[in-house]
């Protein structure tokens, strides 16, 4: 019985293995979509800001071939883009690689951004200011007209006594 | 009493920035503005004019020769930028072969073919298809074309023996003779 048990085991395990060999062997073709996600990271050189994956050039379907022929070869989405890097520069790429000049791609947004966002706040706050002076402005300016007028009347008193 | 009234105005005429913030501010705009401008001449300059040297390269084959400057002294050399699925670039590929053949023998004149965007398969089927024999390589990273700042494909640069540019063509050669007209004077001593 055991011995039955071992040899269906065994018999099983040759099968599943052979099976499994025969799949990875195969290597099935990609599908459009399985290249469309790659291919929607790439620029072809030749038509400018339209991604790969809906470029109709004859360029085009020769790139999207070439990612079908290198997924079926087994490779990774990186090294596909790796080697479209190598092949027609860095230029192909949607986001290009963050070294040299392409830093200001990164760089530059963000600090105009904020450098804005600065801007508009201290314009906020000189346009807020000038009305609390405003406000403030009357109550001063009657403070000091009063004063001034307990002066006068001081000086009149002062004046009247005199004569 | 003036003391009091002049400190809210002295406060709205103070910078929002620090001297020091301004200065850095102002650097970075003019910097930033002195990378756009030379972008843009670069785009506007067109490629390289008759008369220049154009840049060095150096070509790796589709059978894996490499050709740089030294293969290229003191020879006239035809640099044609291609691509398999250029349509006017086989136009001119029966031309460009033949001319080839014609010049091969003398020793003194090399063309070069560099494959613009292409995909190696379609590439040397290109190639073969047109019995090309002249050598033949890929513009890796397009270093090449952005060198030569070329517009598209095809596009054909003449260097004579002095190493300058003698003659351009920014479309596709339409026979054997005009090849010929562009070359020979260049070979006279």
């Amino acid at each position: 019985m055991l011995k039955k048990n071992l040899l269906a085991v065994f018999l099983a395990l040759f099968f599943g293995l052979l099976f499994t060999g025969v799949v990875i062997a195969q290597q099935p073709t990609p599908s459009d979509d399985e290249v469309n996600a790659i291919a929607k990271q790439l620029y072809c050189p030749v038509c400018e800001n339209i991604p790969l994956d809906v470029c109709p050039t004859t360029a085009c379907a020769q790139w999207r071939e070439l990612i079908r022929q290198k997924l079926a070869d087994g490779w990774s989405e990186q090294t596909i883009k790796d080697y479209f890097v190598q092949q027609y520069g860095a230029r192909v790429l949607g986001s290009p690689p963050a070294k040299g000049l392409n830093w200001l791609i990164y760089l530059v947004p963000p600090i105009a951004i904020l450098a804005g966002v600065y801007v508009l706040y201290h314009a906020y706050r000189s346009w807020k200011r000038p009305s609390r002076a405003e406000e403030s402005a009357p109550s001063n300016s009657l403070s000091d007209r009063d004063a001034n007028q307990d002066e006068y009347i001081k000086r009149l008193e002062n004046e009247v006594r005199k004569r | 009493m003036n003391e009091t009234s002049a400190k809210p105005n002295e406060k709205i005429s103070k910078p929002a920035l620090p001297r020091w913030g301004r200065i850095v501010a102002w650097v970075g705009l003019f910097a930033l503005l002195v990378v756009v401008a030379m972008v843009l001449l670069r785009k506007q300059q067109g490629p390289v004019a008759i008369g220049q040297v154009p840049p060095a390269f150096t070509l790796t084959t589709f059978d894996g020769q490499q050709i740089g400057a030294a293969n290229m002294a003191g020879k006239v050399v035809l640099v044609n930028f291609w691509a398999s699925w250029c349509k006017p670039c086989e136009q001119e590929a029966a031309d460009l072969e033949a001319a080839w053949r014609y010049y091969q023998p003398r020793g003194d004149v090399l063309f070069l073919g560099i494959a613009w965007t292409d995909t190696e398969t379609a590439s040397l089927a290109y190639i073969d298809k047109f019995n090309i024999t002249y050598p033949n390589g890929p513009d890796l990273g397009t270093t090449i074309s952005q060198a030569y700042r070329t517009t598209g494909v095809p596009e054909t640069y003449i260097i004579d023996k002095n190493g300058r540019l003698a003659a351009l063509k920014l479309s596709p050669y339409t026979s054997l003779s005009e090849i010929q007209s562009a070359i020979d004077p260049l070979l006279t001593p």
